[in-house]
This record gives structure tokens, sequence and C-alpha cells, in this order.
């Protein structure tokens, strides 16, 4: 949707005041153009998406009711819907769209930063296997005790980090490595932390858990309430916010790290850090909704074809542009095939494999 | 302004000194080649003057200041380093990557203000890149990459500029237009260089490596003699000043059988 919406502004993108026509604002949309046009798709996408499900409900309703809720009655357009409907939307519909567009955000927004740290631009959460490690984090804890939503993240969060460790371990301390060899390491890592989820649900789990979590490990976003997806918007929210801090480092990157070194840029902090934000960032995500792959390769690549490389303005377009993609691949989800429903990151990867496929060509040309 | 002092400094890795006690300087605003054979240590030095590295021993000065004593900011806002052989990750043009010379310059929100774009429209000027601004830098041929790496490093307003075989890869006219442009600068240069002909002709001063020690330094034309090229090289020479010019040229004749016996023939040897 905001794919489209930013493609139909390119042509009559102009620079932008004070600057001299040159060729590079005259090729691209200004990034404030862009900016606002994918702000406004993600409003538009957030309340759209709630009109689509079972009951049929109409916008104006759907405004009303998020409006009343958060404390703006006095704007309501319409007056308060029956309590079967407002629980409906309020507490079900609503709070999937928010972790739909909280788990893309921190999904893009993790991909450009891994694209950037590991200087290979086939990274991606899924492909390096962080999310399969936060998978084994989250399982792991659920099936051998502790319990609560919480501590759950916090197992996401662990295990997203040793993957990431031990993913970085293999690299060599995180010299610049390959592409090939990169994502040939994600693999390995992936594998290995599937592996061992799958010995935890088999000898922790029954029949029913385990079903239910390979489900959950597959990407669905359909366990969306508000305990949780508020806890997960924050947390996700603040590390956006967060990386924006480290967009010069990002590119000071693009030569490597003594390059960045040289640049005055302290190569050694932001690389931790940003492993870090990462790490809480798709552990959060994969947390609340399992493993769902390919955004943080998709988005990236697209927001650059559109804004260009410069990460002042790729962290937070992939960011919008996760969000608004992911809400809409979450309603052809549980929609399409209704009443059956499809698990998001089937949907992700159908898309995906695809697109990586064409960054890989691109890669090599 | 743009003195830069080494005082016997030593850096080893893994029991093996690859720098042993080299003192050398670079006089504000000359351009100082480092020679030597490969692994003789010049890009371990480079890294070293860059700040990349730690001495063990011994002391980097940049004026009165120690190099670890400068803020990285403020070292990236008076030293700019052209790495050999860099590559980039993704599609960037030339633009972004002289951009990225503002760095040290902008804060961690700011876009390149009024004052970074002439100065990043100047070091293209500079470089004769501007035409190829918008070009991506994965279409440009070694020359071009080269120069504008140059055109980054300018963009820092640097008062040092250090290069590691900035001439690689290139082609004659290239190379010679390269070393002019650097001859040119009012910057103080240290760049390792494999040709002597070429430090003969654009280095005030030459400092030749040998196994990770100082071998001569000095005006070419005291330091480049027959006898030090062959026990540093391994190479006999034939050194005359070309007749049409008056610049010194180096003659390669043949490599030395035995490059021990040169050394033994040569009577203050390499430490000197």
């Amino acid at each position: 949707m905001t794919t489209s919406a930013l493609k139909s502004a390119a042509p009559t993108g102009k620079p932008a005041p004070g600057r001299p026509p040159a060729p590079v604002g005259a090729r691209r949309p200004p990034t404030a153009a862009l900016s606002f046009l994918a702000a406004a798709g993600l409003l538009v996408s957030v309340v759209t998406a709630t009109l689509f499900g079972s009951a049929d409900i109409h916008a104006l309703d759907v405004v009303s009711t998020i409006l009343r809720h958060i404390g703006l009655d006095s704007l309501a357009p319409t007056s308060p819907l029956p309590g079967l409907h407002d629980a409906l939307i309020w507490e079900s519909r609503f709070p999937r769209v928010l972790l739909a567009a909280a788990v893309g955000m921190a999904l893009a927004v993790s991909g450009a930063i891994l694209q950037a740290v590991t200087r290979n631009p086939l990274a991606d959460p899924y492909l390096l296997g962080v999310s399969s490690g936060a998978s084994t984090g989250a399982v792991a804890v659920l099936l051998l005790g502790v319990g609560g939503s919480i501590s759950l993240s916090t197992g996401a969060f662990a295990g997203g980090l040793v993957s990431f460790g031990v993913l970085l371990v293999l690299l060599g301390g995180g010299r610049v490595a390959s592409p090939s060899r990169v994502v040939l390491t994600g693999v390995l890592v992936s594998q290995f932390f599937a592996a061992v989820t799958s010995v935890v649900l088999m000898v922790s789990g029954d029949a029913n858990s385990t079903r239910g979590f390979t489900y959950w490990l597959l990407g669905t976003l359909a366990g969306a309430r508000w305990e949780g997806t508020a806890v997960t918007i924050v947390i996700i929210l603040a590390g956006v916010a967060a990386v924006q801090f480290f967009a010069p480092a990002l590119d000071a990157f693009t030569f490597g790290w003594d390059s960045a070194e040289t640049l005055g840029v302290n190569v050694t902090a932001a690389r931790v850090w940003l492993m870090v934000l990462t790490s809480v960032m798709t552990a959060a995500a994969v947390a609340a909704s399992g493993a769902i792959g390919f955004i943080g390769l998709l988005v990236p690549h697209a927001v650059r074809i559109l804004a260009g490389p410069t990460h002042r303005s790729l962290l937070p377009l992939s960011a919008i542009a996760g969000a608004v993609f992911l809400i809409w691949v979450d309603v052809f989800a549980r929609t399409a095939f209704a009443p059956h429903e499809l698990p998001a990151g089937v949907i992700t990867a159908l898309l995906g494999a695809p697109a990586f496929a064409l960054v890989l060509k691109r890669l090599e040309s | 302004m743009g003195r830069i002092t080494t005082t016997r400094v030593s850096w080893s890795v893994k029991g093996h000194r690859l720098l042993d006690g080299i003192d050398m300087a670079a006089p504000d605003g000359k351009t100082v080649g480092l020679l030597g054979p490969n692994g003789s240590g010049k890009s371990t030095l480079l890294r070293l003057l860059a700040g990349l590295r730690r001495p063990d021993t011994g002391t980097v000065r940049y004026d009165d200041a120690g190099l670890h004593d400068l803020g990285r900011r403020v070292r990236a806002r008076r030293l700019a380093v052209v790495e050999q052989d860099v590559s980039a990750h993704h599609h960037v043009t030339v633009r972004q990557v002289v951009e990225l010379g503002r760095t040290p310059f902008r804060g961690r929100f700011d876009a390149p203000s009024e004052h970074d774009r002439r100065i990043v429209d100047a070091a293209l000027e500079r470089t004769e890149t501007s035409d190829k601004q918008h070009r991506g830098w994965h279409t440009l041929s070694g020359g071009e990459k080269q120069r504008t790496q140059l055109a980054r490093a300018l963009a820092q307003e640097p008062r040092e500029i250090l290069l590691d075989e900035p001439t690689n890869h290139l082609d004659i006219r290239h190379q010679l237009e390269l070393l002019d442009l650097l001859a040119q600068l009012d910057v103080t240069c240290v760049v390792a260089l494999h040709d002597l002909n070429l430090a003969a002709r654009y280095c005030d001063h030459v400092v030749v490596l040998d196994r990770g020690r100082v071998a001569a330094g000095g005006a070419p034309e005291a330091v480049l003699t027959p006898d030090l090229i062959e026990s540093v090289y391994g190479v006999r020479v034939l050194v005359d000043r070309e007749p049409a010019t008056g610049t010194l040229r180096i003659t390669y004749l043949a490599a030395t059988a035995d490059r021990a016996a040169a050394r033994a023939r040569q009577p203050d040897g390499p430490q000197g």
C-alpha cells in the first residue's frame, strides 16, 4: 500500500526549496514528502485494516470506537457501538493491527541495521538466525518453567542476543566477511537454534502445546491482546527511536570499520549498542508473534531504491514501510481464506524468497 | 600546523615485532613518501599514524598533541585517511561517499548544511569528479574510486592526509594526476608508495622501511642511493638524473642473487 503510494509520488517529486536543483533531488522525491506520505499511509492503514474481519462494521464506527477509547469522545463522529462490536474492535482487531505495525517496524529496522553492521545486503534478522535464537529462548522459558509474558520476552531477548553473539563469533569477531559467508553462517546459526527449539518442544511439550508452538514459530499475530501488545509496542518504539541516534555511524560503515573510525565514529560502542538494540527489537517482535521472516530484507531494499541509502531517512522510512507492510500481510492472512487463518510468516516467506533472489542477482551484477 | 612526529614507535602482533623503534617526522604541508618492500611495515605504520592501532611503546604526535589525547571527532576533523582497495556493501553515489567526509562535523540528527554542501562541491571540483557525482560507486573505474576517496578525505578539511598506496591499480596518467594533486595541496601528506620514481619525483621527504625499521630518511636525492636500494629491496639499480627534466631517475638492473650479501656489503647497514 505505501509502496504504491510512494511510487505514485515519485514522478512529481521536486527538490526541496533552498536546495540547488541538484540531480539527486530531482531523481528522488524529497525525504520530507516521502516521510509525510509514509506516515499518512500508516495512519490510514491502521484504521482501514481494523475494518477487515468477519463482522461488518462501518469505517466511521471504527474511528469513533478508537477515539472514545483514547479519551477523545468529543471528536467521535458517531454514537457508541454495542458492547460486543466495541470489544471486537478495541480488544481484538485494533491491538492486533497495532502489534502488526510494531513487529513490521522492528523487523524492517533490524534488517536495515544488520545489513549495515554485517556489511551485507542479504542480512535479515530471520536469515541470520536472530529470530531463531529468540524463538529458542522464548520456547525454553515457556516450557522449562518460569512463565508469564515478561519472562517470555526476556527469554526471547536472551536467545536473540546469544544467537547474534554466536553469529559474530563464527564470523571471526565481526571482521569483514563476504556476503555468502555471512548468509551461510546465518543458515548455520538458524538451523542450530531451530534444532534446539525442536528438542525442547519434543522433550517438554505435550501434543497440544507442540502444535500451538509450531504454529507460533511460523509467525502469527493471532495472539495479540492488549496486555502483551502494549509492552511490545513501547519496547519497539523506544528501540526504533534509539537506533536513529546511530544513523551517521551506519552511514560511515559503508567502507568498513576502519574507515568509520577515521571519520570520528566510535565503532566499538556503535556496534555493541546496535547489536543490543537489534536484539531487543527482534526479541520483542519474536516474543509477540513468532519468527516472521524476510521483512528485514524486503522493506529496506525497497526503501533504498526509493529514497537512497542514507540511514537518516532509511531508518524511519523503513520503520513505517515495515509497519504498513505487515499490517496488510496480516489482513490478508486472516481474511483471504476465512475462516482459516494463514500464519503471517508463511506469506512473508512467499513474498520474501523471490525478493532474496532479486537482491542476490543485483548483488552479483 | 600539521606536523606529524613519531618517537621510538614499536608494535608487535603475536610476538612478531612488525615495527621497531620508528622515528620519523612529516613537516607541515610536505609530502612524505613511505617506501619499502611488501611486509616492511608501511601499512602498519600508517594504521598507527591513523590511530587505528595503539603503539606498544613510543608516541605519535600531531603538532604538540599526542594522537590518543585527541578525541575521535577532533582527530577526524584534521586527519583524513585514504585506505587501499575499499569496497562498499551497498549502492552509494559518488556524492554520498564524499558527504561521509562531513561526518565528524555534523550532529547526529543534522542534515547536511549549506556549508557542508559547499565543501563537498569544492572537494568534487578539486578532484575533478563533479560530473560523476551522481554515478554509483560500483560503476566507477579504479582511478575514479581513488579520486572519490580523496574527495571524501578533502571534505574532512584535513591538515594531514594518510594514503596507503593510492596509485595501485591506476593507469599512468591517473597516477601522475593524483600525485600532482597531493603535491599541490596545502596539506601534510604521508603516502605509502611502491614506485621509487614516483616517490623521487613527488615527495619532499622519503622514509624507507626495512623489516619494521627505518633504513633511511630524508630528501629523495640523499636517500635513494644504489647501495640503500640494493640492501633494502635486493635489486641492483642505476640512479641518475633524467637529462631533460633533471629529476632523479632509478633504473632497475637486476635482482640481487643474495640479499644478505648485499646487506653485508653496505657499510652502515639498515639500522642507520
